[in-house]
């Protein structure tokens, strides 16, 4: 580990193909432990970052430390010290969950013995004991991704890439994926998470780089982010047009010294406010007090996306199959 | 550590045929799980031999004055060993669309072994299918006349034209983009294995695409065997077609020298 105590620097990368910058000085420090995510749209240059990262791709300029090794001068120390799960679940179709963990657990270089060991602990740990002896092939995606995943964790590395890791799953498996991903934090492990889910992002990271076209746009707590694009909203939906003037009195008192926004067609008052919960419970209690009749009473708290749109100018775009970034 | 460089070398040689016999083990058990894709992968080689043989085999004369069978027979199993490098590049494609080549490529393995590892595998699936195809060849009645040594070094020939085209499908399975795409080189493969002497000799087509058909590997191989199993030869008296057994064993050199560092080139060339 270096001195700086970060499990993946990167400083200054860039990646061309032909005239396209793919990367054009990304820089990137994750802290040791971190859960650490790279959000942006696609081609936004994160599944490139990824790859020079993990040694699949050269990085035409720049500098790159995993682990405390060097990315370009000793890549075969880094890959002793990664796992990498990409966007397609990379496991034998054919082959049981146990019969694959074997393979990459001999591939790894593990002993027999050992292989076998450590597949029967992943499998339990990522709750496919069950599914153990079946063909990949009739598996969930959820499950095929959390297989995947294990098959990344056989030798317990420092720092785990995953590159889009719930792209394609449906709720549960994208749920089953986070519960993994969270308990694999929980060990300590370093963890790389590309997305353009704004929401897993949020769920899952300690800090978020949101970049673009290559570039670094900003880096922050997803709390810090979603503070710079303002914080928590407090919001009224009356039920008739009279009670919107009480309603706004209302919101006025409680936001601190900001004009409630009322918006007459949608019978709606909001405004922003310091403390969202405690905001929420003098609302509720304030509208008690005044009897107006409420269709909705809530307390918005600003996403990413409206993060996103913020920094970069246009809102993220829908997801696309398959096109690496 | 205090490793010498000569017992670093001998550790990646020891990794490299470790981790390859590893993948190879893998594919053995698809073979054991999934039979079915060999007979798939057989049902075109037998399908056009039954068509041959039968449906058109009446009109077949290829001036050898003996039984079409046994001319076609050799000749199916040279053109299985030609449409073998359409398997291998199916797989690489394949193993590079769903992200297994970079799996591999970022774990500490031997590098070498994704590639030798599929080779060796090929290079056994091809002699599991010569094995079915002359049983059924058997049972169809074609014999081989030529002695158990001139009939093993015939089906050595074959399995060494395979192996040479285990560096031809590496390199278009890296090229293409996807596995449909990997589908379409049939486009290449179909004229590869049918103009050459599989199943008429070269000296009854028009001249130009006789001359193609002369020197297509495959034809040298499929006359060395024809030779090799005293079946018909029923070949031209060019120099190519005197030397078929030399030419046999030349060819693949050739397709190996040429294609081994493209796919080697190209398979570095993932890091670009």
């Amino acid at each position: 580990m270096g001195t700086t105590g970060n499990a993946i620097t990167a400083e200054r990368l860039v990646k061309c193909y032909g005239t396209k910058r793919a990367l054009d000085g990304l820089d990137l420090a994750v802290p040791s432990g971190a859960v650490y995510g790279l959000l942006g749209p696609n081609g936004a240059g994160k599944t490139t970052a990824v790859r020079i990262l993990t040694t699949l791709l050269r990085m035409d300029d720049g500098r790159a430390e995993v682990g405390g090794v060097d990315v370009t001068r000793e890549p075969r120390r880094v890959r002793q010290r990664i796992g990498l799960t990409g966007q397609e679940a990379a496991v034998d179709e054919i082959l049981s969950g146990r019969q694959n963990l074997r393979m990459f657990g001999r591939l790894f270089h593990l002993p027999k013995a050992d292989a076998w060991r450590r597949a029967d602990e992943l499998l339990e740990r990522f709750g496919l004991g069950e599914a153990a002896d079946e063909q990949v092939r009739g598996y969930s995606g959820g499950m095929r991704r959390r297989l995947d995943l294990a098959a990344s964790m056989i030798l317990a590395p420092e720092v785990l890439f995953l590159d889009e890791p719930t792209t394609g799953l449906d709720p549960r498996g994208r749920s089953e994926v986070w519960e993994s991903v969270r308990r694999l934090s929980d060990g300590g492990t370093t963890i790389l998470l590309t997305t353009h889910y704004l929401d897993e992002a949020d769920q899952l990271s300690d800090r978020i780089a949101v970049i673009d076209r290559g570039r670094n746009l900003t880096e922050d707590t997803p709390a810090g982010l979603k503070r710079t694009v303002g914080g928590d909203h407090v919001e009224i939906v009356v039920r008739a047009e009279v009670d919107l003037a009480e309603a706004a009195a209302l919101v006025g008192r409680i936001a601190d010294g900001h004009e409630p926004q009322v918006d007459a067609k949608a019978l709606r008052v909001q405004a922003p406010v310091a403390d969202g919960v405690g905001a929420l419970g003098e609302v509720v209690r304030g509208i008690e007090q005044v009897g107006i009749g409420v269709e909705d009473v809530g307390l918005r708290r600003p996403t990413l996306d409206e993060v996103f749109l913020q920094l970069t100018g246009r809102p993220v775009e829908v997801e696309e199959e398959g096109v690496p970034a | 550590m205090s490793i010498t460089v000569s017992e670093a070398r001998e550790r990646r040689v020891y990794w490299a045929v470790a981790d390859c016999l590893t993948i190879v083990r893998t594919e053995l058990v698809h073979l054991v799980k999934e039979p079915s894709v060999i007979a798939w992968q057989l049902g075109f080689p037998i399908v056009s031999v039954l068509l041959f043989v039968y449906v058109f085999g009446s009109a077949m004369d290829v001036g050898s004055g003996s039984d079409y069978k046994t001319y076609a027979m050799p000749g199916m199993l040279a053109m299985t060993m030609a449409f073998g490098f359409m398997n291998t590049a199916y797989a690489v494609a394949i193993g590079k669309e769903k992200g297994v080549v970079d799996r591999f490529r970022s774990m500490p393995m031997a590098p070498s072994a994704v590639v030798t590892g599929r080779g060796v595998s090929d290079v056994l699936h091809a002699a599991l299918d010569l094995v079915v195809l002359a049983t059924i060849a058997l049972v169809i009645g074609w014999r081989s006349d030529g002695g158990l040594l001139a009939t093993l070094a015939a089906f050595g020939l074959l399995l060494w034209l395979r192996f040479s085209l285990i560096w031809v499908g590496v390199y278009l399975g890296l090229l293409v983009k996807n596995q449909e795409a990997a589908g379409n080189l049939f486009a290449i493969a179909f004229p590869f294995g049918m103009i050459s002497s599989v199943f008429t000799p070269p000296h009854l087509m028009p001249d130009w695409l006789g001359t193609i058909a002369l020197w297509n590997p495959v034809s040298s191989t499929a006359t060395a065997i024809r030779d090799l199993f005293g079946n018909p030869v029923a070949a031209g008296d060019t120099w190519v077609e005197s030397n078929a057994i030399l030419m046999a064993a030349v060819w693949p050199v050739v397709v190996t020298a040429i294609f081994l560092p493209l796919a080697v080139r190209r398979y570095q060339g993932l890091r670009r």
